[in-house]
């Protein structure tokens, strides 16, 4: 097709049609894939390899403790299983025996301690850990073949608990602090102190789709990997690594994940490697999939944490100090648990504001699988802290908790801990006073109130939270995206970028930004499959950021396009004696259009035709980089976060006093993501990240038993929200006048941040046990808040009297 | 070697050299039908969730739904099956309704779970004639990431919408004018080395029986939604199976002047459509066993209940299962049948169930017997009560779960009293020593409180993931007490669970 042959005149309605438009930056859509999600023509990594027909299958063997040497390893059992392929142990490994992203401190086969006088033997780490994997050509034989292996272990006792960790100097690290004031002295002049410590469990991610690598090896021996990872670039690293080959020779693809909620940023490694060392030995292709049960005994989880807490306060509620000693639970190796701590730590404000506060923080060293990356990222570790202390203030002083915790909200112009100013800080309040009104929520306290009266067994609880989130990675160099966008001659498009997709609706968010950046339908837009070799060196998908950074550089790159486009635009709808400028040209809908004249058009397809002809680059990379952010760890002091994310949320239960059970009977929740995007998935975003809030907090207990073993290992005994929980009136309202400057489109980073609107369910569920027993005093309910929990909270309000 | 026939979205299928300890979502996905999604293998998820065409209680066809991965491939020989793939129009490449409307509003996140919720969405439009979409058809689906409002609002936007194009031209509506032909008797074999697997799914009793009688070491299958667990989690591999899903003595359903007779296979699903009719409420027999009706909503998700029967949970015989407690506050009795080699005839003994727990997972059931039918003699007792307490309000394990089945006189003292509880100890249990000291009270906390204490001192509960020893003992007392609460207290409420 050629420039001459599509020319035909465009009907000036439609012309004026594309001026008056609305941009698809804004529009309420659904998913970009959710018509293939519905047919199942949606594919994910394990997929693609089982429609590859006679790829290898990969299982692992497992070792029974969680603290052990390895005496003996014996694989060739194994080998006579039919259709076992072969066995790959530690010297196998071609390169580097090490996945962890932070520190070469996770074996992907055990090896040996280092260090002189140490053990030859090789350390078995946590329970579970992976000693062989057998390949077979069928899952099945894959599966005999780790049955007939031998392996004999003397165990070792093993460190479980933070609290053992804690008794016995068992850390990762220590000495992360922020500090402002003076909280001794705040604390010794107070008129009320109080002081407590507790426990919060960890979290499954539980996304649908378990891990899963699928390799294989091109005819120059390079590695192609497809891969569950939330982190391509860091895959492709770490699958370098272990092979001992340059960075080029491995491309790492990510086409959709089911699911990731930083359970994949770092967690996918070990077994890409392994189905990469597998194809690479084999010649073959090779998938790694694991079941359910594996999955949750091989990979990390959101970090339990230990708090013990100090704070000082006036008669009002108001905080005037607080001492706060987080421990948290770091398993066999650092992996992330370094900047999860450290945002723990910047969140243990939420949105109060505190005058004087030290925060010390440290990262137990325990047997247990390597906890990571999970949505919060230690933020509603620490802020669950805040909120445990505002409760007992109110309570202790005979106060409503509401009342408490808007005295304490940031009010404009004050700074954090870290002495960061909280810009836009009266939305807080904002969203506190609309979510009040939008609720209901004096009346119903009047109605709750009622109720509990005349209901003995049965109390109903209320709650209203708050939230702000810092947004941007704490580590500053991850805080920059690439993108590349390239034209067809047809003027259809491709956008490919550095982020991934796991249902969070980021590829929705691109296509429209990228649509819109180029003034095409979003139907002329395809977001490619991730690739390293499209993108590289990019950052985890992760920390919420993945429309702020990847979407500000897939726009930059349609800046620079569209800029080459405007200016023969321009001149080709110039005419003699009336010159059309650049400037005055408007991309939309398929069309370039003069604002002054719109008989002045060309369509996209057109101008892009005639612009190859023309010689001018019709791709272009992008690039961004998140301006004004800095941190000084060690004074704990500077802007680690570019802007806040606000939210508040009102949840009411209802709680059985003979068993504990509950139910959650409404919930409104108000969040700030800026000039939404896209307002369908941003909703989604945030009703998804409340219900998996509120199975953190509540239902999904995690347990290990005395040798290290999770006896919580799958959907059976793991619970996780179901329809059943979903509370029967659900409004979520999106804050209004809430525009971001500086950020792409206006808008708000919103993967993280509602996830802590939860905390009103758990402060609803003490609410309606304070109403057991005689009236007043604290709450003590562990956390998370099972219905065993619960009981026992009403048991010891019962038994005060 | 035999083959494996079926209709797998309107095409034939014939597998062949398929192992019988192979499910259904295994060979789906492993013959690159990836559309339907492994979440758990251990049907707790939905991920997995297809459509067969099968029989309701009145006999007419409809689109059934279950987990992929709770049906061993020999269970599918003879049946129609669709999966999310199946169900747009290829011809005028649309979306079906439930795809357009979880698609179009949001029901739709990573997608992984999204196959299974569209498969139960689309059994419960064809399964309801009328009214609200029951929540239960999604409440055995687990999705992640959205929260299940809009799948939620998805679900009553359909019932809608089939109302509305009642009459219009529906070929999924088409196929169920014609009921399913019962299941032909089967076998499947397949040699694996010198290893010979056999799956055996008889038409007749007898012929079940029989081949019992000749190879007790059968694995025996009645709804499978335990033995595929094993199969997928434990890699548990049966050379022997007996399948008692064609068996057509099982599915038999009888309200007779003595007893209700529930045939060991029917499944739960079919036995709940009995006793409650979503948007019209319990039936006649629904009010006079309220126990099952409490029972059965909370007895894991209609995805399981949909292939389990109280068959196969008295068969395994889990001291957590939820059948047993309440089947023994009602004084059911099982009927187990046998072969006589003799005159080639079915023989047949009736156990109380009150006997037929002996161990953990030990039961008076010899390796020759089958679970023929679980009857509830009448009269029914006219208060009846089952109390689960679990992490998870549905679909969940019960950490303890209490039935209680009492009769009292016109003076409203006790003159029966049943007890029975799961998930405190090695059995399912029932305290008989609590019973005779309900006798003669009303009820009334003041009587309840001490002989709740003493019935907590009579169980033996473990502390296990699911809860403490001492919550199981506490919980003991408080369903007691709340049984005194809730039949004696006016203003009982009903709003919480248990």
């Amino acid at each position: 097709m050629s420039a001459h042959d599509t020319k035909s005149p465009i009907d000036p309605r439609r012309a004026a049609h594309a001026l008056a438009s609305v941009p698809n930056v804004g529009r309420p859509v659904a998913h970009e894939s959710a018509d293939a999600h519905v047919t199942g023509a949606a594919l994910y990594t394990d997929d693609l390899a089982l429609r590859s027909k006679n790829a290898l299958a990969c299982w692992p063997v497992c070792a029974p403790h969680a603290h052990a040497w390895l005496d003996h390893l014996d694989v060739t059992p194994a080998l006579s299983v039919p259709g076992v392929v072969r066995v790959l142990t530690a010297k196998d490994v071609p390169g580097t025996n090490d996945t962890g992203p932070s520190r070469l401190d996770e074996p992907l086969f055990p090896r040996a301690a280092e260090g002189e006088g140490a053990d030859p033997r090789p350390e078995i780490l946590f329970h579970a850990m992976p000693v062989a994997w057998v390949i077979g050509e069928s899952e099945e034989a894959a599966k005999l073949g780790a049955a007939a292996v031998i392996a004999r272990y003397t165990p070792r006792p093993p460190v479980l608990a933070i609290t053992d960790a804690i008794a016995s100097k068992s850390f990762h690290l220590e000495g992360m602090k922020i500090r402002r004031g003076e909280p001794e002295h705040a604390l010794e002049r107070a008129p009320h102190r109080l002081e407590g410590s507790f426990e919060m469990g960890g979290q499954e991610h539980f996304y649908l789709e378990a891990h899963a690598s699928f390799v294989y090896v091109d005819e120059a021996g390079s590695i192609f990997v497809h891969c569950s990872t939330q982190h391509p670039t860091e895959t492709q690293d770490v699958v370098a690594r272990v092979l001992g080959v340059a960075k080029n020779e491995v491309v790492v693809q990510q086409l959709r994940m089911g699911g990731g909620f930083g359970g994949k940023e770092t967690q996918a490694n070990p077994f890409a490697c392994v189905a990469a060392i597998a194809a690479v030995l084999t010649k073959r292709r090779v998938r790694v999939r694991l079941d359910r049960m594996r999955d949750m005994q091989l990979s990390g989880k959101r970090h339990p944490f230990h708090a013990a807490w100090k704070a000082g306060f006036d008669e009002t509620g108001k905080l005037l100090a607080l001492d706060v000693q987080l421990t948290s639970d770091g398993g066999h190796s650092l992996d992330l648990s370094l900047p999860v701590l450290g945002r723990a730590l910047f969140h243990i404000d939420n949105a109060y504001y505190l005058p004087n506060v030290e925060v010390r923080g440290r990262v137990a060293r325990t047997n247990k699988i390597s906890n990571t990356a999970f949505r919060g990222f230690g933020g509603p570790q620490g802020m669950h802290v805040i909120e445990e202390v505002m409760d007992r203030i109110a309570r202790t002083l005979g106060l409503r908790p509401e009342v408490v915790r808007t005295l304490n909200l940031y009010r404009k112009g004050q700074t954090t801990h870290y002495e960061q100013e909280v810009v836009h800080a009266e939305r807080l309040e904002r969203a506190f006073s609309e979510l009040r009104a939008s609720s209901a929520f004096e009346q119903r306290r009047a109605e709750i109130d009622a109720f509990n009266a005349t209901s003995p067994h049965t109390k109903r609880g209320l709650a209203l939270t708050p939230v702000k989130f810092g947004i941007s990675f704490t580590a500053k160099y991850y805080n920059q995206a690439g993108s590349l966008v390239l034209v067809y001659k047809d003027g259809s498009v491709q956008v490919s970028h550095g982020g991934t997709e796991m249902g969070q609706g980021l590829f929705t968010k691109i296509r429209a930004i990228a649509a819109d950046g180029l003034g095409v339908p979003t139907s002329a837009v395809r977001v490619m499959p991730t690739r390293t070799d499209k993108v590289p060196n990019t950052s985890a998908t992760a920390a919420s950021a993945g429309t702020d950074l990847n979407g500000a550089a897939v726009k930059n790159a349609c800046d620079t396009i569209r800029a080459r486009l405007a200016e023969l635009a321009a001149s080709v709808l110039s005419k003699p004696g009336s010159d059309c400028t650049a400037d005055e040209l408007v991309f939309r809908d398929g069309l370039v259009v003069s604002s002054k004249d719109a008989s002045r058009v060309i369509t996209f397809a057109e101008l892009v035709d005639r612009a190859y002809h023309e010689r001018i680059q019709l791709s272009a990379n992008g690039f961004y980089k998140t301006p004004d952010i800095h941190y000084d760890p060690v004074a704990g002091r500077g802007r680690p976060f570019y802007y806040y994310a606000f939210g508040a949320a009102v949840a009411e239960v209802e709680v059985d006093g003979f068993t504990g059970m509950y139910t959650t009977r409404r919930v409104d929740l108000l969040h700030d993501v800026g000039d939404s995007i896209s307002p369908m998935i941003d909703i989604g975003q945030i009703e998804g990240a409340f219900a998996q809030g509120a199975g953190w907090l509540t239902q999904e207990e995690l347990v290990w038993d005395r040798d290290g073993m999770l006896r919580t290992s799958n959907a059976s005994t793991y619970k996780l929200p179901s329809l059943g929980e979903c509370p029967p009136i659900f409004n979520t309202t999106l804050l209004r006048e809430a525009r971001a400057d500086g950020v792409v489109h206006g808008s708000k980073a919103v993967g993280e941040p509602p996830f802590m609107l939860a905390f009103a369910v758990r402060e609803a569920l003490k609410d309606a046990v304070a109403s057991f027993g005689a009236p007043g005093g604290v709450v003590d309910l562990a956390s998370p808040a099972t219905a065993e929990a619960v009981y026992w909270s009403i048991e010891s309000r019962r038994a005060r009297g | 070697m035999s083959a494996i026939t079926f209709e797998l979205d309107g095409a034939p299928v014939r597998a062949e050299n398929v192992d019988p300890n192979t499910t259904l979502l295994h060979w789906l996905r492993a013959n690159a039908k990836t559309g339907t999604k492994e979440g758990c293998a251990e049907g707790e998820c939905g991920a997995c969730a297809i459509a067969w065409r099968a029989n309701g209680p009145d006999g007419s066809a409809r689109w059934e739904v279950v987990n992929s991965c709770l049906v061993l491939m020999p269970s599918v020989h003879g049946r129609e099956l669709l999966t999310s793939e199946g169900l747009a129009s290829r011809a005028e490449g649309t979306l079906h309704p439930v795809q357009r409307c979880l698609a179009d509003g949001g029901g739709s996140q990573c997608g992984y779970c999204t196959p299974g919720f569209v498969v139960s969405l689309f059994g419960e439009m064809y399964r309801a004639r009328e009214g609200a979409f029951d929540p239960e058809s999604i409440a055995g689906n687990l999705c992640r990431c959205t929260g299940y409002r809009p799948i939620r609002e998805a679900a009553e936007k359909l019932a809608v919408i089939r109302d509305k194009s009642r009459g219009a031209p529906d070929p999924f509506r088409d196929r169920l004018a014609t009921p399913v032909a019962p299941l032909e008797a089967s076998e499947h074999t397949i040699t694996i080395g010198e290893t010979t697997r056999s799956f055996a799914r008889p038409s007749t009793l007898l012929d079940a029986v029989a081949i019992l009688a000749r190879e007790p070491s059968r694995t025996i299958v009645n709804g499978g939604t335990d033995v595929t667990v094993e199969v997928n989690q434990r890699h548990k591999r049966h050379d022997g199976y007996l399948s008692l899903e064609g068996v057509r003595e099982l599915g038999q359903f009888e309200d007779r002047d003595d007893a209700l007779v529930i045939g060991a296979g029917i499944s739960l699903a079919q036995i709940e459509e009995r006793l409650h009719v979503h948007a019209h409420g319990p039936t006649a027999l629904g009010r006079a066993l309220p126990m099952l009706g409490e029972l059965l909503p909370l007895f894991s998700s209609r995805l399981i209940r949909t292939r389990a029967t109280f068959g196969g949970n008295l068969g395994t015989a889990s001291p957590i299962g939820d059948g047993p407690p309440a089947l023994l506050a009602l004084d059911a009795e099982l009927v187990l049948a046998s072969h006589d080699a003799n005159t080639n005839a079915i023989t047949r003994r009736i156990v109380p169930l009150s006997t037929y727990f002996l161990g953990y997972r030990k039961t008076a059931r010899a390796p020759h017997e089958l679970i023929e039918a679980v009857r509830i003699p009448k009269p029914y007792a006219s208060l009846q009560r089952f109390y689960k307490v679990s992490k998870r309000r549905l679909d969940d394990i019960s950490s303890v779960a209490g039935a209680f089945a009492i009769d009292r006189g016109p003076d409203g003292r006790v003159t029966r009293a049943r007890l029975a509880f799961g998930g405190v100890a090695a059995v399912p249990l029932r305290l008989t020593e609590i019973e005779q000291r309900l006798l003669g009270t009303r009820l009334a906390a003041s009587e309840i409180e001490p002989l709740a204490i003493a019935a907590s001192q009579l169980v033996t509960p473990i502390d296990d993931h699911r809860a403490s020893a001492r919550y199981r003992k506490a919980m003991v007392v408080s369903l007691l007490r709340k049984l005194a609460f809730d039949t004696t207290s006016p203003s009982a409420s009903h709003g919480v669970s248990p």
